[in-house]
């Protein structure tokens, strides 16, 4: 007796479901949404005040590192509910459906994606309406642009380190020995200096180039950032686009894998 | 019972690590029936159904399901299954028709598809005023019966269920059944499994599994038929002395199985007026009835019920 499934499903529904699924939840839960409030207001208000004289390097210098470790931390700790979704049995019922496994995995990485735009957007429009941004409105789209797709990646990275993990203690080891220092060297907190090993090391970290991507869109009147000695724009987008197209893909093949934590 | 398999296991093993779960199963399940996989924990039935599933990939052995080749069209297969899980997997954090809904567009459902048979499964499960509740809300067995609601959302023609009546009180697991067989007569072939031998009477045919093997696989009456005899159950204050000393005197074996003592004889009623005759202080009360599925698997694994875990 063979019976005939109807026709394959399309994927679009999908992604959206279940990018609309991680946003319901994030407003539901409380404590996520003040805290993702209460962030960006937090180091807006330390860079205006702590950082006004602070020799050389101003808020300035900061401004575009501090959106990208925002977009990091948001959007890694939005993939950590995968970890969630397992121990709690979702996931499971998402693994035996028809819908492609990569549209379930763009819908976890899309909805993680939106929920750090939504955060680095809030400190982006707080320092557009207090500090003397110079950029011109078609910089300020192509900074929001960029900033999607390094979320995107950073979402998909760490889906790709959440997919195997059965806890979520384990991630924090993750978090302090790598993601932490990815973003301590991607130029967000040290200025580029010519010969430094520091500099050196720095420009095998991709998310250097989404970095220095914001720098070249964010400028500053009282600017004391040299973008000169930064890779150019081309180099900027080709390598973050790049980033998110393997993590993207590694996200969707190590999905396709099974690990113990679906035999709970 | 019709011809045609809804489901055939044809040689199948699972292995985790040096562990067979799993051991060169063979069987087939008939469209339109009730199938239950009874086993205590660590038979392999939950192995099993994760294989069916589609939860974890078929290491050896073939597996056709409603005619689809597990390997080699495994999305047709999920889109004609229908799972529910032992543990729970509904979003705690959305509402009831939430969940209803992520799930309906996991299975392609269309909007109007998808309110009507959101609508339709409220209904039949008698869930409709609860639609805008979150599940952290529900009750265990109000959960449960959303995740019935949203294993049948795409009207799958298997249903495949672990384990349903974990944590159901009596009244939900009568429901349970009630709604079970209301699909099986329209059409929907159900496959459990269950560690519960009062839940298993209930299935059209019972697959009892032991350490990765199929000890049996009858219906519930054969299998009974099958032991022989009858079983005499004795209410007593000190049931193990009252067993020993049965053992003893009539040369048989007595067990003690829940607080009463049993013993499994033919020709039930002559050994009834004996054994009161014989212990006419000791007996509270007596029950003749006919062997029970326990004594099935004991008298198929040689192994006790309860403590079969390996």
């Amino acid at each position: 007796m063979t019976i005939a499934a109807s026709q394959p499903i399309s994927a679009l529904p999908v992604v959206l479901t279940l990018a609309q699924r991680e946003l319901v939840r994030f407003f539901r839960q409380r404590n996520r949404v003040i805290g993702a409030l209460v962030q960006p207001i937090m180091f807006w208000v330390l860079f205006s005040v702590g950082l006004r004289d602070n020799g050389q390097l101003g808020p300035a210098f900061f401004f575009p590192g501090t959106i990208a470790m925002i977009l990091l931390f948001t959007a890694i700790f939005a993939t950590i509910s995968i970890i969630e979704d397992r121990r709690e049995g979702f996931l499971q019922s998402v693994l035996v459906a028809p819908a492609p496994r990569w549209a379930m995995v763009l819908g976890k990485i899309v909805g993680g994606a939106v929920i750090a735009m939504l955060q680095a957007l809030l400190f982006l429009v707080l320092g557009c309406l207090t500090m003397s941004l110079a950029s011109s409105a078609a910089e300020l789209v192509l900074a929001g642009i960029l900033m999607a797709v390094i979320s995107v990646a950073l979402t998909s990275l760490g889906f790709v380190i959440a997919w195997r993990m059965e806890s979520t203690q384990g991630f924090h080891a993750i978090m302090s020995v790598f993601l932490f220092p990815m973003w301590l060297l991607s130029g967000a907190l040290f200025p580029d200096e010519a010969g430094s090993w520091l500099t050196l090391l720095t420009r095998f970290n991709p998310l250097t180039y989404g970095v220095a991507g914001l720098r070249h869109y964010l400028r500053f009147e009282d600017s004391t950032v040299l973008v000169d000695a930064l890779p150019g724009l081309p180099v900027c987008w080709l390598v973050t686009l790049g980033f998110t197209a393997v993590t993207f893909v590694l996200a969707w093949r190590i999905a396709g894998t099974r690990t113990t934590g679906d035999l709970l | 019972m019709p011809a045609e398999p809804a489901i055939t296991v044809a040689d199948v093993s699972h292995r985790y690590g040096d562990r067979v779960a799993v051991d060169r199963l063979s069987f087939e399940v008939s469209a339109g029936e009730i199938f239950v996989f009874l086993g205590p924990n660590g038979s392999g039935k939950t192995t099993l159904f994760r294989l069916l599933s589609t939860l974890i990939p078929l290491q050896s052995g073939d597996v056709t399901i409603l005619g689809h080749d597990l390997r080699r069209a495994v999305a047709d297969v999920r889109m004609l299954l229908g799972v529910v899980f032992q543990a729970p997997s509904l979003d705690k954090k959305l509402t009831v028709s939430e969940n209803l809904a992520h799930q309906g567009r996991l299975y392609g459902l269309s909007t109007p598809a998808l309110r009507n048979r959101s609508k339709a499964m409220l209904d039949a499960l008698g869930l409709a005023d609860r639609s805008a509740d979150r599940v952290e809300e529900l009750s265990g067995g109000m959960r449960r019966r959303v995740e019935l609601a949203k294993g049948m959302l795409h009207r799958p023609k298997l249903l495949l269920l672990d384990e349903p009546s974990t944590g159901l009180d009596p009244g939900a697991r009568a429901d349970l059944w009630q709604y079970l067989q209301q699909l099986r007569t329209e059409g929907v072939t159900i496959v459990l499994t269950t560690h519960l031998l009062e839940e298993a009477d209930r299935a059209d045919r019972i697959a009892i599994m032991h350490q990765g093997q199929l000890a049996a696989l009858d219906t519930p009456s054969a299998l009974q038929a099958s032991v022989g005899g009858d079983s005499i159950t004795i209410r007593t204050d000190s049931p193990d002395v009252l067993a020993t000393r049965i053992g003893e005197q009539f040369d048989c074996v007595a067990t003690v199985v829940d607080g009463a003592v049993r013993l499994e004889q033919p020709n039930g009623h002559q050994w009834i007026s004996r054994l009161v005759e014989a212990f006419p202080d000791d007996i509270q009360a007596v029950t003749l009835g006919k062997p029970t599925l326990e004594d099935v698997f004991v008298a198929r694994t040689g192994h006790r019920y309860w403590n079969g875990e390996s």
